[in-house]
């Protein structure tokens, strides 16, 4: 194969990855700060890709666009989920956090099975089939825009943690539980705000997933677990770790689709998470716990 | 066999242990008394309990969350089908070596973590890929036909062959309630015994473990180890009953949820959770199945959101499970959870 086909699936493999990076950081900002591991991450996705299919088929409103509503929408249920669900888990056991979630994400899958049918969706934009020539490169638009927008919403991110009083606040919660509550800082609604952040992000992401993939019920269990082996490569609680494995991902899978089977592509994002998780279990940006 | 029962008994309460005998004789009946397709219901309770105990052996005697045991289902009904249908081996000499196979990966993916320092909510999802990976990589192996799956001739009904595992559902039966008991009665064992204590010890506190001159490093092993061997078995069971094979659902994530769901409603840790959960979970699911039925819906995702739901409430109304509950409101209370 000339190398120009290898260099076009790594381009789409990295804009790709960086929508997984996207879907990820919400991840990493939920474990970050309030220290629960959202099993149910890629079923919150699927949530919003499937509003994003609805509010295309039924009024062709573009998932480009349609992202900003559907982020709302998942901040609001992730804000009501922390705050009414997860709260009183806080001090439970790992186990039990884990196993609440895993029984959301089987709700979650199941009533989008029971509401949508198994069938595949997909979006149809106008932009599906155009793309952009960058000297021997052609690149999909649709996912040109989609890693654009994902590269300007994570920017915001990092701004809005470093720069805002509420994101400085969520950071002290983060470093310092006691600390934070000893100051006078309302730890439980920020760490509603913080979840309802994290599933914004993965609303977004979701939106943008739509103009790459199609849509079934199933899908959420393994996005999921690609959002794990992601934050986990990349350092559980790093943001740019995120950002960086979502990228490797990507890369990784579009080049295992490419010299092997499509099908078997996870198992090569899978083998990097059992690498890094012995290698170097705080990923590749993150910081060996004292 | 005296010195056996006492042992097994020491420390239970009479009441307990009359319980149990009257369940069991119950379950011995049971084929005579129910239906055909009750019959087929109750092996797949059995079959739920018994991985539910032996997932109890790594989750609820030494503390550490596998959501991956699909993976040793899946190995064993793998080498056990394999064997089965290329060489002819039976289902009882290819156990024997299924068991070793599920052993080995189970003290491999117990060596990484464990001396990689893989705990916790890491340790689970490390379990998980590799159940992941195994899936993926058996949908492309060929020697097992990938993921167009691998069939066993379909059993003649004429007679039982229990050498061969190929007879009637009430075979199955009894082979799964006789696993069954075996199961139970090895985790009764194990938990009275010194290598159970040392699990206790490393669920409850393993620094305190380790500072007590345990050597928490092989006891874990150990756990994973022993729960991987007893879940081969049920991978061979479900092989031989079902008669296919996909890599898609043997090694499938749901399958892995499944096997926690009976002990997590039951009781994790607890000898009764296991079964209890089965029982319950299976029962109410398949009681909401036919009322569907009756009424004529079709809702294919209903039973996996009823599953959903039920574990919701555990975890959030029982996180202990029902057992302890329900032990308590018997009076057979045990003495060791």
């Amino acid at each position: 194969m000339p190398i120009d086909v290898y260099l076009n699936v790594a381009v789409g493999g990295v804009l790709t990855g960086l929508v997984y990076g996207l879907m990820a950081l919400g991840l990493s900002v939920i474990f970050g700060v309030v220290r629960v591991v959202n099993f149910a991450h890629g079923e919150m996705m699927s949530i919003a890709m499937y509003l994003a299919v609805v509010l295309f088929s039924a009024f062709h409103l573009d998932p480009l666009i349609m992202m900003v509503p559907i982020a709302a929408v998942l901040f609001v249920f992730g804000y009501a989920l922390q705050s009414g669900l997860i709260n009183p888990f806080i001090t439970r056991p790992e186990h039990s956090q884990f196993l609440l979630l895993v029984a959301l994400a089987i709700i979650i899958v199941n009533v989008l099975l029971i509401i949508f049918g198994p069938d595949a969706r997909t979006v149809q934009t106008a932009y599906a089939f155009d793309s952009f020539q960058l000297g021997p490169l052609l690149v999909d638009a649709a996912k040109v825009y989609a890693g654009a927008a994902a590269i300007v919403i994570a920017a915001l991110l990092f701004a809005f943690f470093r720069f805002t009083l509420i994101g400085t606040a969520i950071r002290a919660c983060a470093d310092n539980y006691t600390g934070a509550l000893v100051v006078g800082l309302n730890v439980n609604r920020l760490y509603a705000l913080t979840f309802g952040i994290g599933a914004a992000c993965v609303g977004a992401a979701g939106a943008m997933m739509t103009l790459i993939v199609d849509v079934t019920p199933t899908i959420g269990p393994t996005y999921t677990l690609l959002a794990f082996v992601i934050v986990i490569t990349g350092g559980l609680g790093s943001m740019p770790g995120a950002l960086i494995g979502g990228i490797l991902i990507g890369l990784t899978e579009a080049l295992a689709g490419l010299l092997f089977t499509p099908s078997a592509k996870s198992m090569f994002a899978f083998g990097i998470l059992v690498v890094v998780l012995l290698f170097r279990p705080q990923g590749i940006l993150g910081k060996r716990p004292a | 066999m005296a010195a056996l029962l006492t042992r097994l008994t020491d420390g239970a309460p009479r009441r307990a242990v009359i319980l149990l005998g009257i369940l069991f004789a119950t379950l011995v009946v049971a084929p005579w008394l129910v239906s055909d397709y009750l019959v087929t219901v109750l092996i797949l309770i059995l079959y739920l309990a018994y991985c539910g105990q032996a997932w109890n052996i790594m989750m609820g005697f030494t503390g550490q969350l596998s959501l991956g045991h699909g993976i040793y289902v899946g190995l064993g009904a793998y080498v056990a089908a394999v064997l089965f249908t290329r060489y002819g081996v039976g289902p009882w000499f290819g156990l024997l070596a299924a068991m070793p196979v599920a052993a080995a990966c189970g003290a491999v993916i117990g060596f990484l973590a464990f001396r990689f320092g893989v705990t916790g909510v890491y340790f689970a999802i490390l379990t998980i890929a590799f159940a992941e990976f195994a899936r993926i990589g058996f949908d492309h192996l060929g020697i097992v036909n990938a993921a167009a799956g691998l069939f066993l001739p379909v059993a003649q009904y004429a007679h039982n062959d229990l050498w061969r595992l190929r007879g009637s559902p009430t075979m199955f039966y009894y082979v799964i309630l006789a696993a069954t008991l075996c199961a139970f009665i090895l985790c009764r064992l194990l938990i009275t015994s010194r290598i159970g204590y040392f699990w206790l010890a490393i669920r409850e506190d393993e620094e305190a473990a380790r500072a007590a001159g345990i050597d928490t490093f092989r006891y874990k092993i150990y756990a994973v180890t022993i729960s991987a061997a007893v879940t081969s078995f049920a991978g061979v069971f479900y092989a031989f009953f079902y008669n296919n094979l996909f890599p898609e659902q043997v090694f499938n994530i749901s399958q892995s949820i499944q096997i926690i769901l009976g002990p997590v409603i039951g009781g994790v840790g607890t000898l009764f959770g296991p079964l209890l959960g089965a029982f319950v979970l299976t029962g109410l699911a398949e009681s909401l199945n036919s009322a569907l039925t009756a009424f004529g819906i079709d809702l294919p995702g209903a039973e996996q959101v009823f599953y959903g739901m039920c574990l919701l409430f555990v975890v959030v109304a029982l996180p202990e499970g029902i057992w302890p509950w329900l032990a308590r409101a018997l009076g057979v209370t045990e003495r060791v959870r």
